[in-house]
């Protein structure tokens, strides 16, 4: 993921989309970003892992979605109007991450970013890759990589 | 593909295709038996205009096979050398590795092994007539080239300067042939030859009659007569051209000068060889200057040759009627359509929910709408469609190479070459097809002398067919030979332990035996097959397609394997249900019979689960809501809706669901790319309200299934 965004924008600024999850606030480089959609419901899959919420109809294409509060290890988000699905890709496979509200835009100095520190009690942590602190607030950057569904990063 | 001699590079090697293709057809006819100098024609042009290209390019090796290949044809067209069955199987060999020689030519691999080998047997049948090497250069004067119809605009106006630059005041050959369409069109040739002969110059003018026929057989719609008038003055070829501009198109208009007429060859030969230049390439001579006067025409060509099949001599006689498209682009084509079938059915949705009145405008244009959609579907489907001839091709190669392996003698017949199917399953039948012929070679035809025991002919015949039956394609492999052997089958099986050995099994229970995995009768293992794979690979690859298989035999006189595939994978005819809420899509085609359950039709077979008593078969009953995890078993299926599904090997099992909505064609939508394999569904699709519903894989689900009906705690309370 950062060799991604570093290789696409090789300026010393990162631009960042943040977006809530409970009390969280989370970001994703927004150059992995492809569209924000509003909530719509998801056709469940059989055996899927519990946090794969399902398949949606992106124009005509079939994106699963992956609900970003269960992968992280939270109760899963409630699924109403005010909830939005980010479309995001990672090299050739597209999916949608399910979060509470989109937050912000922030454009950040990359040597205020730093790698989150070792701590192995949480699950959580494997899937951020950078922390930062804007005006008084913590931003975890996530690790796109990871948090997408096992079965499409094989595909990708 | 910016560099201009690769694209033309490129579309050489497609015309090879074409010319291997041609070749093959013509050796099948001559192996039939049509030893006439046309069918010896056809085979010695193709490997005379593969040759030809290929010294244009530079392809060294292939030139110096195709040239050899080409000598020892040039001995059978002179009638020096016999047309045995033995020589067309050389032929044929050798055939076979031109077109390993053209592949290894495109992808610059190296030759491919035994091309010595095989060139030296076939020379080995010219014996002592083989000729001094160079000699029968000179033997090709009434050998007519043949054009390589490159996707070059050269206008016939600017390669007519370009071919002779200064020819003022020469003397001018012109023929003129009028097709059918130039008389229908309302022009008259007598105005143009008369337009002719008003021009500078002294004009003779003769009326060729040779295609002229008898009265009885005259068409008066049809064209038969031609012209040559022969100019001598000061002219430029440019004023001959401009008398007959209207009419190009639905004439033959060659104007050459008396050289080019007499000595085609000499045009023809630097084409060859001199390529390096340009600006023309070497095909262009061929066709533009070089075609000498008595061409025959496409139409009057099939018209004397009433012994060749019609179907077959269209496709090659109009070889300008087709496009070559960029496959990428098709499929993009497939899916926008597909996008407009979606979008057609949530408009309809949308109508509908508006509760507009029937009989309005709306609604009317709504279903001419929604017919039109279907009908560009349909022709999109079509575009994707290809005949099956080039894979039954690659099937008689297959059969040769078998045989030969074996020494068993065969003959592969083919029927319905031209029945049209989408490229992928072509693409991917081509594997199991050939899984299937060595088999019948191997496993399906007795060895020769114990044919003729079973007063048989030596020779086993295996067949392959294409037809389209009922919206779906079958192609059949059957062969002659002795019919499976159930006795050893089951005692294999026994053996095996695949069956219990008191188990009762019918005729047709035994022979889908072979489709299990692991299964293989050959006593010994030959070089052929029995490599471990079987039948039951074949199976998943057709299943994999969406089709079917199964088999039927006769004791001494043949097995029979039908396969049966859908059109086109891109839309399926589904019934869509629904469960819990979920709406899916089950394929029609697995689908047998649906009903609703009574309560005497269920019986407990063990705590957790049920079967249903149909027509005296008992069938396992699957809740499909459970199975995918929607919900827990139900306590009661009484009154409940059942889908009876079949599997290829006859199987049979019943799926709960909640209730049947419709049955409707839709667009497969894979879901491997995006996400991955589900187990118990192929595919989603979109529905008109824009939602995606999953399509099932009854075989697959059942195989994965619990198969249970009854919750524990259920079954404790009742």
């Amino acid at each position: 993921m950062t060799e991604d965004s570093k290789k696409q924008n090789n300026s010393s600024e990162l631009e960042l989309l943040s977006f809530r999850l409970g009390e969280e606030e989370y970001s994703v480089d927004i150059m992995s970003v492809r569209e924000i959609r509003g909530w719509t419901r998801a056709t469940p899959l059989p055996h899927a892992p519990a946090y794969v919420r399902g398949v949606i109809n992106l124009r005509g294409t079939v994106l699963p979605v992956v609900d970003l509060s269960v992968r992280l290890g939270m109760a899963p988000v409630k699924g109403d109007a005010r909830n939005v699905i980010i479309v995001v890709q990672l090299g050739s496979q597209s999916a949608g991450l399910l979060v509470d509200a989109v937050s912000d835009i922030l454009n950040l100095p990359r040597s205020e970013l730093q790698p989150p520190p070792d701590l192995a009690a949480d699950a959580t942590q494997s899937y951020i890759s950078e922390l930062t602190i804007v005006e008084g607030r913590m931003i975890r950057v996530l690790d796109l990589a990871s948090v997408l569904p096992e079965n499409a990063i094989e595909a990708a | 593909m910016s560099d201009p001699m690769a694209e033309i590079k490129a579309s050489f090697f497609i015309e090879c295709d074409e010319l291997l293709e041609s070749l093959q057809d013509a050796l099948s006819d001559m192996d039939e038996g049509a030893h006439d100098s046309e069918t010896i024609n056809v085979v010695f042009r193709a490997v005379h205009s593969i040759k030809g290209g290929a010294g244009a390019f530079g392809l060294d090796a292939l030139v110096a096979f195709a040239h050899r290949y080409e000598t020892v044809m040039d001995e059978v067209r002179s009638g020096r050398l016999e047309i045995t069955p033995e020589a067309i199987k050389h032929f044929f060999q050798t055939a076979d590795l031109l077109a390993d020689q053209v592949s290894a030519a495109r992808d610059g691999a190296p030759e491919p092994e035994g091309s010595e080998a095989c060139l030296r047997e076939l020379e080995s049948l010219m014996g002592d007539n083989a000729p001094v090497p160079g000699a029968e250069e000179d033997e090709i004067d009434d050998f007519q080239p043949m054009g390589l119809s490159l996707d070059l605009d050269f206008s016939d106006e600017a390669f007519g300067d370009l071919g002779s630059p200064d020819t003022t005041g020469a003397e001018w050959v012109l023929t003129f042939t009028p097709q059918t369409a130039l008389y229908a069109s309302g022009n008259d040739p007598v105005h143009l030859l008369r337009t002719v002969h008003g021009l500078d110059a002294s004009v003779e003018i003769t009326c060729d009659m040779s295609r002229l026929p008898d009265l009885a057989a005259l068409d008066p719609r049809e064209s038969y007569l031609s012209w040559q008038a022969t100019l001598s003055g000061d002219l430029e070829e440019a004023d001959l051209r401009e008398v007959f501009d209207f009419v190009e198109d639905v004439a033959e208009i060659t104007i050459a000068t008396p050289e080019d007429a007499t000595a085609p060859e000499t045009e023809t030969e630097p084409a060859e060889t001199a390529m390096p230049d340009p600006i023309a390439p070497p095909e262009a001579p061929a066709q533009n200057v070089a075609e000498p006067p008595p061409a025959p025409t496409p139409q009057p060509q099939a018209e004397t040759r009433p012994d060749a099949e019609p179907a077959k001599a269209a496709p090659t006689a109009e070889p300008g009627a087709t496009v070559r498209v960029d496959l990428e682009r098709i499929d993009r084509l497939v899916n926008l359509v597909g996008e407009l079938v979606i979008n057609q059915a949530m408009l309809a949705q949308s109508v509908a929910e508006a509760g507009l009145p029937p009989n309005s405008p709306v609604m009317t244009g709504l279903e001419a709408f929604m017919m039109l959609t279907r009908d560009i579907q349909d022709s999109v489907m079509m575009i994707r469609a290809q005949p099956v001839k080039p894979l039954f091709q690659r099937m008689a190669r297959i059969v040769r190479e078998a045989s030969a392996a074996i020494e068993k003698e065969v003959r592969l017949r083919t029927e319905g070459e031209t029945t049209e199917v989408d490229k992928t399953v072509i693409e991917r039948l081509a594997d199991p097809l050939t899984h299937m012929i060595r088999n019948a070679v191997d496993h399906g035809l007795e060895a020769p002398h114990i044919r003729e025991a079973a007063g048989k002919s030596r020779e086993g015949v295996i067949t392959l067919s294409a037809q389209h039956r009922s919206g779906r394609v079958v192609i059949e492999v059957s062969d002659d030979g002795a019919g499976i052997n159930r006795e050893k089958v089951l005692a294999k099986a026994i053996s095996k332990g695949l069956v219990a050995p008191e188990a009762q099994l019918s005729e047709s229970e035994i022979d889908n035996l072979l489709f299990l995995p692991g299964f293989s009768t050959a006593d010994q293992i030959s070089a052929l097959s029995g490599r471990g794979v079987g039948m039951d690979v074949v199976r998943s690859a057709i299943q994999a397609l969406g089709g079917r298989i199964s088999i039927t035999s006769v004791a001494g006189e043949g097995t029979r394997f039908s396969i049966s595939l859908p059109l086109t994978l891109a839309v399926l005819d589904g019934m869509v249900i629904s469960v819990a809420d979920e709406t899916l899509v089950v394929p029609l085609s697995s689908i047998i019979e649906t009903a609703t359950l009574m309560g005497d039709d269920i019986r407990t077979l063990g705590p957790e689960t049920n079967v249903i008593h149909v027509r005296g078969d008992f069938v396992p009953l699957y809740d499909l809501g459970a199975e995918l995890g929607y919900r827990a078993p139900k306590a009661n299926y009484e009154g409940g809706i059942v889908l009876l599904t079949a599997q290829e090997n006859g199987e049979r099992s019943a799926l709960v669901v909640d209730a049947i909505m419709e049955q409707r064609q839709v667009v497969i939508k894979g879901l491997q790319q995006s996400y991955g394999h589900i187990p118990g569904v192929a595919a989603a699709t979109i529905l008109g309200d824009g939602q995606i519903a999953l399509i099932l894989d009854p075989a697959d689900l059942v195989h994965n299934a619990s198969g249970r009906t009854r919750g524990r705690d259920i079954a404790l309370a009742g």
